[in-house]
């Protein structure tokens, strides 16, 4: 929250459209989210003129209010309502926080046209039983009757209720800060306040003595005043204070917030006379104690910065004070400490020690040593002259901060190029010159030295680029494309497989599934098909994804559980995704699974119901897809969660790439079929396609089908067909399945339909029985099979 | 003659089956019939009257025939009519559907904008989603006690080295390390993203995002502002209008916000856009120098842009979905509706 009010004190902006700038200060990157006015229309300065106690009421004042042009009644329940008075009127019209709006009204017959306000009740004062037992505020003899009564109280402030990234929280929430952002958007100066002190004669150097053993303090500055008489804080400072949300507590800790409001920069007191002749900053010692300002015990790692007075904690560094050192209404004397400590280090206590006061905020988002003299400096004035301190000479301090000034040198067209834009030296200048960084320009090189002001900028062109460029606007910008040749842009690596494979599933019917990389250890444990352990995260959220899965198809049946619950009955989903096991290997799977019918018209009964061999033919549109045609078989195997008679191992090259299979019933009693296989085992190499002309002399169709038992796999015979079919065996498949009457119980019988052709010449019918006999007899022989019926 | 034409023309009308027209056709062309039978007078006629006779006869017959052969055409037609009214059916009953699957919701909109930008010269690309600190945070310019990386609450695997990355600007890191400091990139990463969040309407611990990242020896600031016209063109409509905001990201620098106009109520202001009549949907900026060096790009020689999209945002923005969940649950009855072509 910044108060305009305030920073009128460092830059003239009294010309200035508060809305306005605000949008101009939005524009320029520092984005303010709210500008709060504190305005009330019909809120006047006005005299009680007469004042008699109501007759029907034992609290309640008729007084007569000269409001300026007019005099009017107004109702009045205060204690301290007298005739004379000069006070705050709320005229019909006047809208008081809470959305209360005044109107003329009748109060026990008595008409009141208006109210006389306290300042709690204009939302300027907290609501206390102090400013209860106050009752009506009561302004100076010398007030204007008629004037605005907020401009007469310097209370019609603008206030910005600011939302900034990062890399500006330091800087642009404190006044100074805030003003410098002004004055590069308005191209003013900024002014810094003054801050003369009387030092007495008596060194702080002959009272106390410091000691710094952590490099998480580079720089510490200590002051000392005497004489401090503690009492209520100036107008001024209570004001603002509150207009930034901060109760006023008193005149010396209102003057350390009141400096760190100004500069950022936080400071602490302490009651010299509790702590000593001596501060020794050093890393905490485990498990040490302390009870801070807020009266709870803290217990400290050694990762926490302490002040001590030598032996004993007396201030978590950076976050807060310690009780035994605090300044109280009896301290006389304060010991004033402003330094830099390690944002790192503030922030891990800070969140360890769930304690976000105003100064582990600040450090912890960085601090620059640039005013950290300046604000000890500022507290003294203050101290001095609204709390009688006396100021000592001499300051105590540990300086091992690096000063060297950071520097950047580029020339103009550097700035151009990255922002795309043309513009000249002069104005590169004129830019700087309103950022206030002092530059040096020689031969077309600028050199800026960065203010210490602006942590986020660093040594680089960009970070002045990116200065010039919002104060240049970003809607300024013209739009281009960028210069580059002409190339065409493609799927790479594994992504070009997934695409492939999935726009050939999606055509083929089944609809695409994203689901959790993260799941339970229960459902890692389910269909492991390979050997490979999981993954586990050591600091899960939640147990249900604490686990990296290894396959996909557990998540399948989730969605399938999903859908079912919202009726769907054909369930035809797929997932292509990463997985990783527990040495973080990675392989994307592709998995699959079907339910209910793939084309179905309830109506007319066309039906293809998903089954085994509907789900092996989508694999198998896969894999020919993908170019690896007769590189892969079906290897009966099963899984605990696969149908032990209706599951089988997806085999490409003799190597396991995946399952297939039907969902055991014990796990889902439902028709599921499912299958998951390797995308990474379809990356590889393939041959390119060529064409193969269809032979132009005619084909011979024999049929034959064979008797065998029936655990014998159709794939055994057929391989035994096409070896001994060799050249002139152009195409062979089943085309009948039988068991039944003829067949004995433990047998089957198989038909397959073999195509003959010769890519050059016709056959001959001698040539086809010779080869076709030929194929009968090693079928048989190899085989407890038999020719049916022979 | 005229008699037999006549009533030939009433057997035909009285006809009832196909098999009654053989009959008539017997009848008066066939060897008994009897036109066929008036030739056998021709021989006791005069020479001078042959010649007549003949050719009334043989007109007779040629008009005979074509009365028989029409009245078949007839006939038949009539028969193909009823058999094909007898066929007909009731269009309106449901079709056969075709089954063809429709990608996940947010795949969509991953698709378009790679469709769009492969078109423009970006490859697609991706890698690992368990990721190093190194790629995921230090070489971009985030070193270990950032204040940055608070905000991305991650999901550490191993240590603090390895984790699920938060996001996918490593495969960036990657890309340009491929790169060797010495070939242009232009390239986008969609890919899954993991962050420690609860799941909620606005949150999910995994997301996508659409990243892009350019670089060549001469590009700007206005440069990304015009690539991002085009992809919110691209996916808003025409009419979109975009602006660029000042913004903090540590590996970029300068860096932006890319807002789009409100799509919903054409910058009027409306709840969607908080009533500013803008909606941000991009982070971005130029390649900060520290990140070309660090992956072996001269910053004096090479610059770059690079931009990010929350991919689940966008396609709530362009499907109007208000739940994050409706992405990770799969809802079949709404996913369906995407396996279709955007609109022009």
């Amino acid at each position: 929250m910044i108060s305009l009010e305030w920073v009128k004190d460092y830059i003239d902006i009294s010309d200035e459209d508060l809305e306005e700038l605000a949008v101009k200060i939005t524009k320029a990157g520092i984005n303010i989210e709210k500008v709060i006015t504190n305005k009330i229309n019909n809120l006047v300065v006005g005299q009680v003129i007469e004042c008699e106690m109501h007759p029907d009421s034992d609290h309640l004042h008729i007084c007569k209010v000269n409001i300026g042009n007019e005099t009017t009644q107004i109702i009045c329940g205060a204690d301290n309502v007298r005739k004379g008075l000069k006070v705050i009127v709320a005229l019909p019209g006047a809208i008081l926080p809470g959305d209360f709006e005044i109107k003329k009204s009748k109060i026990r017959g008595e008409e009141s046209n208006g109210m006389i306000c306290a300042l709690y009740e204009l939302g300027l004062e907290e609501k206390t039983k102090e400013a209860y037992d106050r009752g009506i505020e009561e302004l100076p003899q010398d007030a204007p009757v008629g004037m605005d009564a907020l401009k007469y109280l310097k209370l019609d402030d603008t206030l910005y209720e600011l939302d900034v990234h990062k890399h500006r929280n330091n800087d642009c929430y404190y006044h100074i800060g805030f003003a410098y952002e002004i004055a590069c958007i308005l191209n003013k100066k900024v002014t810094l306040p003054d801050a003369p002190i009387n030092e007495i004669d008596d060194n702080i150097n002959n009272h106390f003595s410091l000691k710094v053993e952590t490099e998480k303090c580079p720089f510490y500055l200590a002051k000392m005043v005497t004489d401090v008489k503690v009492g209520p804080s100036p107008e001024f400072i209570k004001r603002r204070l509150n207009a930034y949300g901060m109760r006023s507590i008193n005149n010396v800790v209102d003057i350390s917030n009141y400096v760190m409001l100004e500069y950022g920069q936080p400071l602490h007191f302490f009651d010299k006379s509790a702590l000593g002749d001596k501060i020794l900053v050093r890393d905490a010692k485990e498990e040490e104690k302390i009870i801070t300002l807020d009266g709870i015990e803290r217990t400290l790692k050694e990762t926490d910065i302490v002040i001590t007075d030598g032996t004993k904690p007396v201030c978590v560094a950076g976050v807060m004070g310690g009780e035994n050192t605090e300044v109280t209404e009896n301290t006389k004397t304060i010991l004033i400490e402003s330094a830099i400590f390690d944002s790192v280090s503030i922030r891990n206590t800070a969140a360890h020690l769930d304690l976000r006061s105003e100064a582990s905020i600040r450090y912890g988002k960085g601090l620059s040593y640039e005013y950290t003299e300046k604000a000890i400096e500022r507290a003294c004035h203050l101290l001095e002259k609204y709390a009688g301190a006396k100021v000592l000479t001499g300051i105590v301090k540990h300086d091992k901060i690096d000063k060297t000034p950071k520097t950047t040198t580029f020339k103009a067209e550097e700035i151009n190029s990255l922002l795309g834009i043309t513009i000249s030296e002069e104005d590169v200048k004129t830019e700087l010159n309103r950022l206030d960084f002092p530059f040096e320009y020689k031969d077309g090189l600028f050199t800026v030295t960065i203010p210490n002001r602006r942590l986020d900028i660093d040594e680089n062109v960009n970070d002045i680029a990116e200065e010039v460029g919002r104060l240049y606007g970003y809607h300024n910008l013209v739009s281009t494309l960028p210069n580059c040749p002409i190339k065409k842009g493609e799927y790479k690596g594994d992504v070009k497989y997934r695409k492939l494979v999935s726009k050939r599933l999606r055509s083929l019917g089944l609809n695409e599934t994203k689901t959790y990389t993260l799941t339970s250890p229960e459902m890692a444990k389910l269909f492991k098909y390979e050997d490979k352990e999981n993954a586990v995260l050591p600091n899960p959220m939640s147990i249900d994804k604490s686990v990296l899965r290894t396959t996909l198809i557990p998540s399948l049946l989730n969605v399938y559980d999903y859908n079912k619950k919202r009726k769907a009955k054909d369930i035809l989903i797929y997932e292509i995704s990463k997985t990783y096991d527990k040495e973080y290997n990675e392989e994307s799977k592709i998995a699959i699974l079907m339910k209910g019918n793939y084309i179905i018209n309830e109506w007319n009964g066309t039906k293809i119901k998903v089954d085994f061999y509907l789900i092996k033919g989508i694999i198998e549109n896969i894999l020919d897809y993908m170019g690896f045609k007769n590189r892969y078989t079906f290897q009966k195997n099963t899984l605990p969660e696969l149908h032990p008679g209706i599951s089988a191992s997806i085999m490409l090259d003799r190597k396991q790439i995946g399952v297939i299979g039907k969902v055991h019933p014990s796990l889902n009693k439902d028709d599921i079929f499912v299958a998951e296989l390797s995308l990474n085992a379809l990356m590889t190499k393939t041959k390119p396609i060529k064409f193969k002309e269809a032979s132009k002399y005619p084909e011979i169709i024999k049929d034959m089908a064979f008797i065998v038992k029936k655990e014998t796999t159709s794939d055994e015979v057929e391989n035994i067909i096409k070896r001994a079919g060799g050249r002139l065996l152009t195409n062979i498949h089943v085309f009948d399945v039988y068991t039944g009457e003829n067949v004995k119980e433990n047998e089957k019988s198989i038909a397959y339909s073999l195509t003959f052709s010769d890519q050059n010449r016709t056959l001959t019918e001698e040539e086809v029985t010779e080869v076709f006999n030929n194929i009968i007899k090693n079928v048989e022989e190899k085989i407890d099979a038999r020719l049916r019926d022979k | 003659m005229e008699n037999i034409l006549e009533e030939l023309k009433n057997d035909l009308n009285e006809i009832k089956k196909e098999h009654d027209l053989n009959e008539i056709k017997t009848k008066y062309l066939g060897k008994k019939g009897r036109i066929t039978e008036l030739s056998s007078q021709i021989k006791d006629l005069k020479d001078e009257e042959k010649k007549t006779f003949g050719a009334n006869l043989n007109k007779l017959k040629t008009e005979a025939t074509n009365l028989l052969d029409t009245k078949k055409e007839e006939m038949m037609a009539e028969i193909l009519n009823k058999k094909l009214e007898e066929e007909s059916i009731d269009i309106s009953l449901p079709a056969t559907k075709i089954p063809m699957g429709a990608p996940n919701i947010v795949e969509k909109i991953v698709e378009e904008v790679e469709e769009l930008l492969m078109s423009m010269g970006y490859d697609v690309v991706d890698g690992p989603e368990i990721e190093k600190d190194e790629y995921n945070f230090e070489m971009l310019n985030l070193p270990k006690g950032h204040p940055a990386r608070d905000a991305q609450d991650t999901f550490y695997i191993e240590g603090e080295e390895l984790l699920l990355r938060s996001q996918t600007s490593p495969v960036q890191i990657r890309t340009m390390l491929e790169g060797k400091g010495e070939k242009p990139i232009r390239m986008i990463c969609p890919g899954k993203t993991y962050r420690r969040d609860d799941d909620d309407a606005t949150h999910s611990h995994q997301f996508m995002q659409i990243e892009g990242l350019l670089i060549d020896k001469n590009v700007s600031l206005s440069d990304l502002k015009g690539t991002f016209d085009v992809i919110a063109k691209h996916l808003f409509g025409e009419d979109c209008k975009t602006r660029f905001r000042p913004s903090y990201y540590p590996f970029t620098e300068p860096s932006v916000e890319m807002d789009i106009s409100c799509h919903s109520c054409k910058g009027k202001g409306c709840p969607i856009c908080k009533n500013t009549g803008w909606i941000t949907v991009s982070g971005a900026g130029m390649v900060h120098p520290n990140v070309l060096k660090n992956c072996g790009y001269d910053p004096k020689q090479w610059q770059g842009f690079a931009f990010g999209f929350g991919a689940e945002r966008l396609a709530m923005l362009k499907y109007g979905i208000d739940d994050l969940r409706v992405f990770y649950a799969n809802d079949l009855r709404e996913s369906r509706n995407f396996d279709r072509k955007e609109a022009e």
